[in-house]
């Protein structure tokens, strides 16, 4: 990778060389004034020195034009360079539909990766080259950053919320991962690989060696451990909402309040359940903070966004839904992340709008109701 | 106007008169010999001496630090200290050179002694409180030396929260208290100008006859009274959490770790204004004075280092890019950081016009103020990179960014101090400083400076983190940390030669007289050193600012407008 000295890092993907030529163009600003600048002090200096102490000098003032000359001109240069700065970095920060997802979890000092067939990774991560990547971020103890300078990719990965990113690599190779946010004594250390690789070898890889159940798989497991089944399963009379469908939607809560189910607001519902109660729910979940790891709230989440909302569920609470605070929002959300993870973990989205056909899926009442 | 050499400048300890018990008081420094004179002195020339003393140490306390720093980066493992040493070494960096450095630097040691002066008046509004300032400043700054004595502290001056409150066991809460009672000092220190400037000024010394200093101390005051409580507050949340355990900050106790970055920055924004909008006035004193020409365009300079003040209060989002805040919320902060940069270029484009058919000489503080405009264009040019929201997304907390704000702060804040020392040593000793040696650190300074900081704009586009104690070998970062440390050599031997000959001057340098650059400002009319009340009757100003062409009669003010 080093070769020689060079000003500007490997591009590597697809965001690098749009940040490049930015980049580019800013540093023709700075150089030209910078240049210019110095010249004329130059120029001015040596040409006006003082020749002797009777040297007689102009009473100049100033000059209105002048002045509007270097305010305008700059403020056009700026805004050439805020509306590229901008358009470059909201590609940034919303992920392309269809974006293979990945759990990243950071601690002090390790980065833990985890891929959407459950295979786990420590400080290195395996992925494709031609496809993007969209990382779900969470950090189980201080604000830790994500930043590859092959990809031109930062993010903070902060406690108690996530954060995502994505990239899409276009060349294979390793690339430094840092750790770009201060976090105790060995930060210097919290560095790892990104191991970009030909689609089909990273299909053989993610094959071999020792599997994982994948992330919906262990949410599963933990939602019928921890009992989540006994108020999130039922009719009408479940003592908690019923999750189908959920993710990604608005809902309505105590007080009026609309929000976005996003990862966070889930997450948020499982370790602090009481701070943002559905409408016509009482608050009577107990909190999980403590007895379950970020990677074990990041598979729940994956599990809840599987679980299939085309049937009876969605069949009992229609009637209800505005009371209980779902808004009828079209059920294939159209917020990224349920399309992919739903699709990796076996489509079951694909039943009959109003009756539900699939009894055995877990998570939705058996009961086959059909919509008013 | 006069002109000639006070008899009491002519030699021996400047300190002391033939007979130490005569109390001189046409000579500030001869009025009073005990140590009581100066440590319950309300005179604020005094005061500004007793913070010159402190910074200074404070000044070389911090650079040992950067010293370690850039000794352990010249090796990409860990080999001289320990990451926690190391962690320690940035940390306590920071903190020195930007609380007990930086931020009272001009304010507290020239403002204090210029400002009254400048206006034609005896003192300060608030002697008493002016005193207290320092006596605050120092306490602050005891808490925060036992920090250090006693282990230190990693957080980053920055605290960022919940590393601080809930993960750091070093001594946060020792220096945070350091740092919250130094506060106070610069909330009454910025009381105190804006009270002198509004209530005692000279008859005839209206507004737009200030020197643009005292405009950029009024800015400077301005944003230490407002934005100080709020940092203040930010350190009390921190030690609430901390000590008792109350959520705030951490989101495992309820709370919420960006609320900090956003109180933090609030204040630590605006205080980059704090460090820079004292120094640019520094600029405009020393210009003019080394070209012989009235300033160009006055009123424009004096309003941008309002606007600056003002709009400068609304671009702390620009530091939260990465943390996940709403894209929409990134875009207006990244506006707002353009908008700010006008100003900043109108001040570097006036000055450059200055010169323009004036008389210029090469003194040591024109040569660092020419080092000062040249090292803040690139730094402000830098920010504009980092206002790019695509930029900064690559290039946020690396060493760019580093790079970046040491072009500002000691490419502009520090070599615009060092113009001002030298400008203002004669009236402040009554003595000379040798000039050669002046400029032969002028330009060590500025050389030493690029050499050391430039490599790490680069560094930080190939993706160095900042913080690092080690960094991977492979990755082509060592040439330019060798490069950064060889300059940091000369950098350093830049700032301690002025400290070596300033202290030599003080007792042995050639009397100055009372106006040895034929310079124009009240400050300049009294004696060197002035007199314990400044001037002998209350002068009465009759001209603008900057009125050094010879032909005063053509001036009349703003009527005379010549395009160049």
């Amino acid at each position: 990778m080093n070769e020689a000295f060079q000003m500007f890092p490997t591009q590597a993907s697809t965001m690098a060389s749009r940040v490049d030529n930015l980049m580019l163009y800013l540093l023709a600003v700075t150089v030209f004034f910078s240049v210019a600048i110095a010249v004329v002090l130059i120029v001015f200096a040596v040409k006006y020195r003082k020749k002797s102490d009777s040297d007689v000098t102009p009473a100049i003032h100033g000059s209105t034009l002048l002045e509007i000359t270097w305010t305008v001109i700059p403020l056009g240069l700026v805004t050439v360079m805020f509306f590229w700065g901008a358009n470059v970095y909201f590609d940034q920060m919303y992920a392309p539909a269809n974006s293979m997802e990945v759990f990243v979890t950071g601690k002090q000092w390790m980065w833990k990766f985890q891929h959407p067939n459950g295979k786990r990774e420590i400080n290195e991560l395996h992925v494709p080259e031609g496809r993007p990547v969209k990382l779900i971020m969470a950090s189980e103890d201080v604000i830790h950053d994500f930043f590859v300078p092959a990809f031109r990719v930062k993010m903070d990965v902060m406690p108690g919320k996530y954060n995502t990113t994505w990239f899409h690599a276009t060349k294979t190779g390793e690339y430094h991962l840092f750790c770009n946010q201060y976090c105790g004594e060995d930060h210097s250390r919290m560095v790892g690989k990104i191991i970009v690789m030909k689609p089909e070898d990273y299909e053989v890889w993610l094959a071999g060696g020792t599997r994982n159940e994948s992330p919906a798989a262990t949410g599963e497991r933990l939602f019928t451990q921890w009992a989540c089944n006994t108020c999130h399963e039922g009719g009408r009379d479940a003592r908690g909402p019923i999750l189908a469908g959920v993710p990604g939607r608005n809902v309505i809560l105590t007080g009026g309040v609309v929000v976005v189910a996003d990862d966070t607001y889930l997450r948020d519902s499982i370790l602090n359940p009481a701070a943002r109660v559905v409408d016509g729910y009482q608050p009577i979940m107990p909190t999980f903070k403590g007895l379950l790891s970020e990677d074990q709230v990041m598979s729940l989440i994956a599990y809840i966004k599987t679980l299939d909302d085309t049937g009876a569920d969605t069949g009992t609470k229609a009637t209800t839904g505005a009371a209980a605070g779902f808004t009828a929002a079209p059920p294939p959300s159209p917020v990224d992340g349920v399309t992919s993870v739903s699709a990796v973990a076996g489509d079951t989205t694909t039943t009959a709008p109003t009756i539900s056909t699939n009894p055995t899926d877990a998570g939705t009442t058996a009961q086959a109701e059909t919509t008013p | 106007m006069s002109t000639n050499v006070q008899p009491h400048n002519g030699g021996g300890n400047p300190l002391y008169t033939a007979n130490p018990d005569v109390v001189d008081m046409s000579n500030y420094l001869r009025a009073g010999h005990t140590l009581r004179s100066w440590l319950l002195t309300v005179d604020h020339k005094r005061i500004g001496l007793l913070y010159l003393i402190s910074i200074t140490f404070m000044f070389f306390l911090g650079g040992i630090f950067a010293g370690l720093i850039r000794l352990e980066l010249m090796t990409p493992e860990g080999d001289l200290v320990s990451s926690s040493t190391y962690n320690k070494l940035f940390t306590m960096h920071g903190i020195v050179m930007v609380f007990f450095f930086l931020i009272p630097s001009i304010p507290a040691v020239l403002g204090n002694f210029l400002v009254p002066l400048m206006i034609g008046a005896r003192d300060m509004a608030f002697p008493r409180l002016n005193l207290m300032s320092w006596y605050v400043y120092i306490i602050g700054a005891i808490f925060t030396m036992y920090a250090i004595v006693a282990g230190g502290v990693d957080t980053t001056w920055r605290f960022y929260t919940p590393y601080s409150t809930s993960f750091a066991n070093t001594h946060v809460m020792m220096t945070a208290l350091g740092i919250f009672i130094m506060g106070f000092s610069s909330i009454l220190t910025g009381l105190n100008f804006v009270v002198t400037i509004h209530r005692m000024r000279a008859p005839g010394m209206t507004w737009f006859r200030m020197p643009l200093f005292l405009w950029a101390m009024y800015a400077t005051s301005i944003i230490q009274i407002l934005g100080t409580p709020v940092v203040g507050i930010a350190i009390l949340l921190v030690g609430v959490e901390r000590i008792l355990g109350v959520g705030v900050f951490n989101p495992d106790l309820g709370g919420d770790p960006i609320l900090f970055q956003h109180l933090f920055w609030f204040y630590s924004h605006p205080a980059v204004y704090i460090m820079i909008l004292p120094g640019m006035g520094v600029v405009s004193e020393v210009i003019t004075c080394f070209s012989r020409k009235q300033i160009f365009g006055y009123p424009f300079i004096a309003v941008s280092s309002l606007l600056i003040a003002f709009v400068g209060f609304f671009v702390w989002g620009h530091h939260m890019f990465v943390t996940g805040q709403s894209p929409y919320a990134g875009l207006i902060f990244s506006a707002l950081s353009f908008l700010v940069a006008i100003p900043s270029a109108i001040k570097v484009f006036n000055w450059t016009a200055t010169l323009y058919r004036g008389s210029v000489t090469f003194s040591t503080p024109m040569l660092y103020v020419f080092g000062f405009i040249g090292l803040f264009t690139i730094g402000g040019l830098t920010g504009l990179m980092l206002a790019t929201l695509g930029i900064d997304m690559h290039v946020h907390d690396t060493y760019f960014v580093v790079a970046h704000f040491h072009y500002v702060m000691v490419g502009g804040m520090l070599l615009a101090y060092m113009a001002a020392l030298h400008f203002w040593w004669p009236k402040m000793t009554g003595r000379m400083y040798p000039e050669g040696w002046g400029r032969l650190s002028a330009l060590m300074v500025f050389m030493g400076f690029h050499l050391t900081f430039f490599p790490q704009f680069i560094l930080g586009y190939l993706g160095m983190p900042r913080h690092y104690h080690t960094y991977p070998d492979e990755a082509g970062y060592q040439i330019l940390h060798v490069l950064s440390t060889a300059g940091a050599t000369v950098l350093g031997a830049g700032f301690l030669l002025p400290a070596i000959y300033f202290a030599w001057s003080f007792f042995y340098g050639k009397p100055a007289g009372d106006n040895p650059w034929l310079a124009k400002g009240l400050e300049w009319e009294t004696t060197s050193p002035p007199p314990v009340f400044n001037f002998e009757k209350t002068p009465i100003v009759t001209e603008p600012a900057y009125n050094y062409s010879v032909h005063g009669d053509e001036v009349s003010e703003g009527s005379h407008v010549v395009a160049p």
